[in-house]
């Protein structure tokens, strides 16, 4: 079977007037159709760049990256990118806000306007379709945002620590929410993330990379029991601190 | 939604509408008390009323203006040379930035003669632009347009800079391109910014008019200002002075209608 996604010998440099930082160095892994994985690593290992990389933003300077066999260009269609924040703009209102990928791609018809409001209708937020991103609880505008993303029916998802900005609480309620959305629409999803429980939580597998220069210092397989289908399930299983343990002693070595 | 106002509430309530008025009142009070101040001093002869005028001599100077209409053909001419200099100011302000933006060696070039032209004292210019432009009102509007179109610029394209760039980011991982940048998120963003960029350009371009009046004019209240003060009537000169007050007010507070305006439709 041909993966979802395969990412080959990437690697990438920024150039500054000072210099050459190298952000990430030889990554190569592979992501199957409806497989949850998650990036782990200390900060500044350029997680954030292989996120750009993989939707295309940025292009690698050395190795490929293909999405169903082909390379992935700016502004791909196939994937759907959710930032740390949800840039909600405050002019518009939420249905029109979700609106806004299609309206981009032009193609706002009365079809995909139809796929936004039963979204929003699904994930509870009809009654708020006319109101202002500022009206709503933090938790409410990260599902806006996911809306936005999904109306565009991506192949793929891209995370980029998108709760990273909620306080603790409503973090686990919506990684929670989130999460379970992904996987009952069974999207392809990867999640980068400084936070180890939520990666242990939420993904099927995790890579870990190696501080600056991104290295892949190592791949865990996540499987827990089908009863714990969610990530606050997840998190009341034995399993739960082992997988945890184990990531982080990866982690920890040759720091 | 709203329960029964409470005594704690009506009692800040009541404090606040008091200490309102009581602004209000004092402005008013102050207002009349220089008036009469000027009036009396001018009176008793403790100063010239043929120098320093008095508001009576002002209202009956506007009053005989008002009867041959030639108050408001002055007055009509120096909103008129504002209101064009000042959308004039707008528009290209508004084009200026968007054209920097969307060329960044474009900007890279320009920048220092742009901050060169902001910081130029533009009253400089006014001599050349008649020689160039003759003694008329496209002067005078080039003039005003001049004082303010860089400052203008300027702000807005370091607005634009200064947008979120997650924001754009995020256009982009949907797909669109610099296009879609500009009209989804930079102009809308802007929206405040170009108000209040307006209410500095209204004034500024009043300022710009009256300059180009000294000048090259031979209508308006700057034009009335400088001849009022060549042939010695001081009278004229004030009462200019102070229509100009007042219209530089009604002007901004158009504006500042303007903004509220647009900020009820904008969160409706």
């Amino acid at each position: 079977m041909v993966p979802k996604l395969e990412v080959q010998a990437l690697s990438y440099s920024y150039h500054t007037m000072e210099g050459e930082t190298q952000a990430l160095s030889d990554i190569t892994f592979s992501v199957d159709t409806g497989e949850f994985l998650a990036v782990v690593g200390p900060s500044g290992c350029g997680k954030s760049t292989l996120l750009s990389l993989i939707c295309g933003l940025i292009r690698p300077e050395t190795g490929k990256i293909l999405l169903d066999g082909t390379p992935v260009t700016c502004g791909d269609s196939r994937i759907g990118y959710m930032l740390q924040k949800d840039h909600l703009f405050e002019w518009r209102t939420i249905f029109s806000n979700a609106c806004l990928g299609l309206e981009i791609q032009k193609k706002l018809n009365s079809g995909g306007k139809e796929r936004v409001k039963k979204l929003l209708w699904q994930y509870g937020l009809e009654s708020f379709s006319d109101a202002r991103p500022s009206e709503l609880s933090g938790g409410m505008r990260q599902r806006a945002a996911l809306i936005r993303t999904l109306a565009l029916e991506p192949d793929l998802l891209l995370l980029d620590e998108p709760f990273s900005a909620l306080d603790y609480q409503t973090r686990l309620s919506v990684c929670d929410d989130i999460s379970t959305i992904i996987r009952d629409r069974k999207k392809t999803a990867i999640l980068i993330t400084h936070d180890l429980s939520e990666a242990v939580s939420v993904a099927d597998r995790i890579l870990i990379l190696t501080s600056r220069p991104g290295r892949i210092k190592d791949t865990v397989t996540i499987q827990f029991p089908d009863k714990a289908d969610g990530p606050l399930a997840r998190r009341n299983c034995p399993e739960f601190s082992s997988y945890f343990n184990e990531v982080w002693k990866i982690l920890k070595d040759g720091i | 939604m709203k329960g029964p106002e409470t005594l704690a509430q009506q009692e800040y309530v009541a404090r606040q509408i008091q200490r309102h008025r009581l602004v209000s009142g004092i402005r008013l009070l102050l207002l009349a008390a220089i008036l009469a101040l000027w009036e009396i001093s001018a009176g008793i002869g403790l100063i010239n009323d043929f120098i320093f005028s008095s508001p009576s001599r002002m209202i009956r100077c506007f009053l005989s203006m008002v009867s041959d209409g030639s108050i408001f053909y002055h007055t009509g001419i120096t909103i008129l040379e504002t209101l064009i200099s000042f959308s004039l100011c707008v528009f290209i302000g508004i084009f200026g930035a968007v054209l920097l933006w969307s060329c960044r060696s474009l900007s890279e070039i320009l920048d220092p003669y742009i901050v060169m032209l902001n910081s130029l004292p533009k009253s400089a210019l006014a001599p050349i632009l008649i020689v160039w432009l003759g003694s008329n009102m496209r002067t005078i509007v080039v003039a005003a347009v001049s004082v303010a179109v860089f400052g203008s610029i300027l702000t807005l394209y370091n607005g634009f800079n200064g947008m979120d760039p997650d924001q754009i980011r995020l256009i982009y991982s949907l797909g669109g391109g610099r296009k879609e940048v500009l009209f989804k998120v930079l102009l809308p963003g802007s929206v405040p910014l170009i108000i209040s960029n307006m209410k500095v350009n209204v004034g500024l371009c009043l300022v710009g008019v009256i300059i180009g009046e000294f000048l090259a004019a031979r209508a308006g209240l700057g034009y009335l200002i400088i001849y009022g003060s060549q042939v010695f009537k001081l009278d004229l000169v004030m009462m200019a002075i102070v229509i100009l007050c007042i219209l530089s007010a009604v002007l901004y507070q158009g504006i500042s209608v303007l903004e509220k305006k647009i900020k009820r439709q904008r969160t409706e």
